[in-house]
């Protein structure tokens, strides 16, 4: 015997995380258009390190391999971080970061559901605070005549560190625009004279706002199929945007448009797929408003006064830690409670 | 220098004030604790704790000298209660010592000869009877504490379990997780 | 157009309604037996008034109502009591509940029987009448239905009538409407006089059209004034209600609430049909319409005898072999039956054939993921995702801090939740623990007043003891004054007469006494036991001895009901 109801919907946590896997395809599928297949090495070792880690994990804690396993949250976790970080980058980094993020972030918290952080945002965390060297590695876009290295090259030079012919690491890699626009400030530089510089396209920094462009439609295809609710989205990239309008309408010599910072840096993956996880992130309408919005302002403060070059992982976490508490203040009236009786 | 040392001296004068005034004012008679602890003990008066009734046991809690765990009646939803309140950790019921399924007691009223000596061991007057009369216990009362059994000179009380029926049946704790699923 | 309002959330199940909806309402076979339990209905149990081996006739009561809030249940045909006993009953629990069995004798006979004209009679004796016919709320809650037609308190403006059935499979009440339209609004009349409410509102769901068609016809045949057929959407617990009020009026009835506080009153369809039949014709709830579909060759409605077996009823609707459970309810709310062998009760409304392919068994639940896809299907608006942290962690307290009793069980979270938790059994683990709690905490209370009296009472006995014991040493003094030596106990008057020598010396005799007259009973007990006679009856005629057995079984049997106590404590659902 059990109890009702006795129908359930066909959907399921694994098929959940699996639209998300896919929603994130259109934005590596120009990833490796503009920078080349470097991506897709970080991202199969993300993926094993994190299968690997669970697995391990899941033995230790003594739980079940298979459902775990196939509940795809661990690739998530292996592709955010892999996405966040440099492509073009020794083995270990990805594999420290993305263990970090399942072993101490997820498991020791206990496992799926229960994990206070984004584990992929604490394994970035990590990563950028103990190897900043490391993480300033990002391949030029191809269309900036960038060198492109085929996959056998990439592949050697994560195991190896060797890049072909004698290349050195400058030759095939810059400053993110994030970071080249707050580098160029501090010179002295307005805005303008910056955004005429040749890594800049039209929207952000040129191929990433197209991987932007990637992820918003991924984000799209997560709205339409109801993974995700637009409400952190939408009060994400609005907030964001209203927070850059004032500072830009105030001094556009010193503060970059709005559509700058959407489509630059982090900002497309986060708002549909970093600040959307479920488990970090309030229940509540009025919780999600809130905890999006501070995310947004999080991130604008981070990158334009802050000293890392893009502010949407450390938003992540600091907003992470504030969800229980957004959670208790904003708890809805229920029905019939709501105070005029109608 | 003197302004501030007038100052400091002003300020420590008031709060003292204050402190004293709130002493008067909000004195609480008695001993709260004791009442709290004892609200959270069953009231079987059974005696099990080795403390004659419930609220000698809370008193004992109370002053530190008797553990939390010694009252089966209770259960561990009793010891977690008590651990909470008093802020220790909660401490499971010593070997064999555990809670016992709910009973009342019975008596077996062709053996019971009308010696009135459960009647008085009886802590809440559950026991009906008067000398030479046969004895009868309210059900509805009993809180199954088993006092009656040892004074019984003829051994006709018995406890008999409350059996589960429609209207105390509880739903149980549903085990479909993952985990016990794949422990089974 | 009216306008209408929207509930919180809802969900859209697949409706499965068409395979039974097709053809017209069946009158089901005369069963073999008919299994009726006494309480069917919330409230108190109906107290049995048939013996076994006595004949009864269609319509007879054989469970008089107990109780302010209680209903009668009758003999749904003629017959013989063949067990007055405890039967498994239609329960979550699988328990056996008090049940009367009658074999029918296929004569059908009714007993005598009467209508009355209900706008000539007064209130009092319509409501007499429909709690002496045993009608409840058919809708699934059966509340007894004498109960919930008052308006002395508040003033009642709005009678809906509940013809929404959001329910997937079930169609009885579209049949039912479809097919008896006049009488059901001639029953909303007699509701509607009852509780002098102004309008009446029937509110279906519109994938019901030939329902809706054929009341909307009947309001206009029958002329009734102020009196409204309205499509309300589909959408899943539309048809609680508590939804259907808030879709047709905008008011929200909050838990604990009665609506008619604010001055709505909601009767099933078939309430209403029920109630006219009752008081026009005199006929008590002897039957109801009940869907039989699932995994059956034809699924119908049958129109079914209170207590007939449910094997019985889905054998006439062709049960399929691969059947391994059956359903009583709807598949949202229903209940997992023990047993095949239970009676229809009047809260059944459908049977749902189970294979397990329709209704595979739970998967195991995977962790929660916080994606409160159950907060936003909740129709009571509560979060069912904070509820269920803290069902499963047993903090009651903080279920409670989140409206755990404002969950109507509806089960649209469970439903929903992409983890296949079962939410809605954990709110009602967390809902029964707490009941039992109060219910110890009550107790508690109880015992402590009984053992601070009991205390007081030892106290106060031993004062008066002392007391007598001073006067009569008192006495004792006077008597002689001119004594040489008095005792020297007796020395001083004024000494506490407790601490006297002369009381402990008393006590301890007494005491010593008793022990020795208890010593020597006991000791002629155990002489019984040894010499194998142990009770003090032996000794009696055989008259005397039949008698004691007598009353022994009668005990017996009292226990054995009296165990049961019924239903005055239990969740109005069930």
């Amino acid at each position: 015997m059990w109890s009702s109801p006795f129908i359930t919907t066909p959907t399921s946590v694994s098929q959940i995380m699996l639209r998300v896997l896919l929603a994130l395809i259109p934005g590596i599928a120009l990833y490796v258009w503009y920078f080349g297949p470097a991506i897709l090495v970080s991202l199969t070792l993300a993926s094993i390190t994190a299968l690997a880690t669970e697995a391990i994990m899941l033995k230790l804690r003594n739980r079940p391999l298979k459902p775990f396993l196939s509940d795809n949250s661990a690739l998530i976790t292996g592709w955010l971080l892999a996405l966040s970080i440099p492509a073009l980058a020794p083995w270990w980094l990805i594999v420290v970061g993305t263990a970090f993020g399942i072993v101490i972030a997820k498991h020791l918290y206990g496992g799926l559901g229960n994990n206070v952080f984004n584990p992929a945002m604490i394994g970035y965390a990590v990563l950028i605070i103990s190897f900043p060297a490391h993480m300033t590695h990002w391949i030029s876009p191809n269309t900036l005549g960038g060198i492109g290295l085929s996959f056998v090259e990439q592949l050697n030079y994560t195991f190896n560190g060797v890049l072909p012919g004698g290349l050195k690491l400058d030759a095939v890699t810059m400053a993110t625009p994030l970071d080249t626009l707050k580098t160029q400030l501090h010179l002295g530089l307005s805005v303008d004279v910056i955004r005429d510089m040749p890594i800049f396209g039209y929207l952000g920094g040129k191929g990433g706002e197209m991987v932007a462009i990637g992820f918003a439609v991924g984000g799209a295809y997560l709205l339409l199929t109801r993974v995700i609710s637009w409400v952190i989205p939408a009060t994400y990239l609005g907030t964001l945007f209203a927070i850059a309008a004032i500072f830009h309408l105030a001094d556009p010599a010193h503060y970059v448009a709005p559509l700058f910072h959407w489509f630059s840096g982090a900002a497309m993956l986060g708002a549909f797929f970093i600040y959307t996880d479920p488990i970090g992130s309030p229940t509540t309408h009025r919780g999600q408003v809130i905890y999006a919005a501070g995310a947004a302002l999080l991130t604008y403060l981070i990158r334009t006064f802050g000293g890392f070059p893009d502010g949407v992982a450390f938003a992540a976490v600091l907003m992470n830690i504030c969800v229980p508490l957004i959670d208790a203040y904003s708890q809805p009236k229920v029905f019939g409670k709501k105070g005029d009786g109608k | 220098m003197i302004s501030a040392l007038l100052v400091m001296i002003g300020i420590s004068l008031l709060l003292g004030a204050v402190l004293g005034y709130s002493a008067i004012k909000f004195k609480v008679e008695g001993n709260p604790l004791v009442e709290k602890i004892d609200a959270v003990l069953p009231q079987t008066q059974c005696g099990q704790c080795g403390y004659p009734g419930c609220m000698p046991y809370a008193e004992a809690i109370a002053k530190g000298e008797a553990d939390i765990n010694l009252c089966p009646p209770g259960g561990e939803e009793g010891i977690r209660k008590l651990a909470e309140l008093l802020g220790v950790d909660f401490k499971p019921f010593g070997e064999g010592a555990g809670p016992r399924a709910k009973a009342v007691a019975f008596i077996d009223e062709n053996t019971c000869i009308g010696c009135t000596l459960c009647l008085q061991a009886c802590p809440v007057d559950a026991i009906v009877g008067a000398a030479k009369q046969m004895h009868t216990i309210i059900a509805s009362e009993c809180t199954g504490c088993e006092l009656c059994l040892a004074p019984c000179p003829v051994d006709c009380i018995s406890m008999q379990t409350i059996p589960q029926h429609i209207g105390n049946w509880k739903w149980q704790y549903p085990t479909h997780s993952i985990v016990q699923v794949a422990a089974r | 157009m009216r306008k209408l309002f929207k509930f919180h959330g809802g969900v859209h199940p697949p409706t499965h309604k068409t395979e039974s909806s097709r053809t017209p309402i069946v009158q089901a076979a005369m069963p073999s037996k008919l299994v009726i339990p006494l309480h069917q209905h919330v409230g108190n149990r109906a107290v049995p008034t048939v013996q076994v081996g006595e004949r009864v006739l269609k319509g007879q009561i054989i469970g008089r109502p107990e109780g302010r809030l209680s209903s009668a249940v009758h003999a749904s045909t003629s017959g013989t009591v063949s067990a007055v006993d405890m039967q498994v009953v239609a329960h979550f629990s699988g328990l056996p509940d008090l049940c009367v069995t009658i074999i029918p004798d296929g004569k059908d006979e009714w007993i005598a029987h009467s209508g009355m004209d209900y706008k000539q009679t007064p209130h009092s004796e319509l409501r007499q009448r429909l709690r002496e016919a045993g009608i409840v709320g058919l809708g699934g809650a059966v509340f007894p239905s004498d109960m919930k037609s008052y308006s002395h308190k508040h003033k009642i403006k709005t009678l809906v009538l509940n013809g929404a059935e959001c329910e997937p499979y079930i169609t009885c009440d579209d049949l039912l409407m479809r097919e008896r339209a006049n009488e059901i609004l001639r029953g909303a009349e007699v509701l509607r006089e009852l509780l002098y409410a102004e309008e009446v509102l029937i509110g279906i769901e519109d994938n019901k059209p030939e329902a809706i068609a054929a009341m909307r016809q009947a309001v206009a045949d029958d002329g009734h004034a102020r009196m409204e057929v309205i499509a309300v959407p589909t959408l899943y617990p539309g048809g609680g209600a508590k939804q259907l009020i808030r879709v047709l009026t905008g008011i929200e009835v909050a838990a604990g609430v009665r609506s008619t506080e604010k001055g709505v009153q909601c009767f099933n369809v078939a309430t209403a049909y029920c109630a006219w039949r009752a008081i026009t014709f005199g006929e008590p709830l002897l039957s109801r319409i009940v869907t039989v579909t699932g995994n059956v060759e034809r699924a119908q409605n049958f129109e079914v005898l209170l207590g007939t077996p449910v094997d019985e009823l889905v054998a006439q609707a062709g049960s399929k072999a691969d059947t391994y459970k059956h359903i009583m309810g709807g598949p949202m709310m229903g209940v997992d039956l023990p047993s095949g062998a239970v009676g229809v009760t009047k809260a059944t409304n459908c049977i749902i054939e189970a294979s397990q392919a329709m209704f595979p068994p739970p998967q195991a639940a995977m962790p929660c993921i916080r994606c409160a896809r159950c907060a936003a299907v909740c129709p009571a608006e509560l979060q069912p995702q904070d509820m269920y942290w803290f069902a499963k962690g047993k903090d009651f307290g903080k279920t409670q801090e989140f409206h755990l009793f404002d969950c109507i069980e509806c089960g649209a979270c469970a439903y929903v939740c992409p983890s296949h938790i079962p939410l809605v059994q954990y709110y009602r683990f967390a809902k029964s623990e707490i009941w039992q709690r109060e219910q110890e905490q009550q107790a508690a209370e109880v015992a402590r007043e009984r053992h601070e009296f009991h205390m007081l009472r030892i106290e106060r006995e031993k004062q008066e003891k002392a007391e007598r014991l001073a006067q009569k040493e008192k006495a004792a003094l006077a008597a002689k004054p001119a004594a040489p030596t008095p005792l020297p106990v007796a020395a001083d008057p004024n000494a506490d007469p407790e601490n006297t020598l002369q009381m402990r010396i008393d006590s301890a005799v007494a005491h010593s006494n008793m022990q020795m007259r208890i010593d020597a009973a006991a000791a002629r007990a155990k002489e019984q036991v040894a010499t194998e006679q142990p009770k003090n009856t032996d000794a009696l005629t055989p008259q005397q001895q039949a008698e004691i057995a007598e009353i022994e079984a009668r005990r017996a049997k009292f226990h054995e009901i009296a165990s049961h106590p019924g239903a005055d404590d239990e969740s109005p659902k069930q």
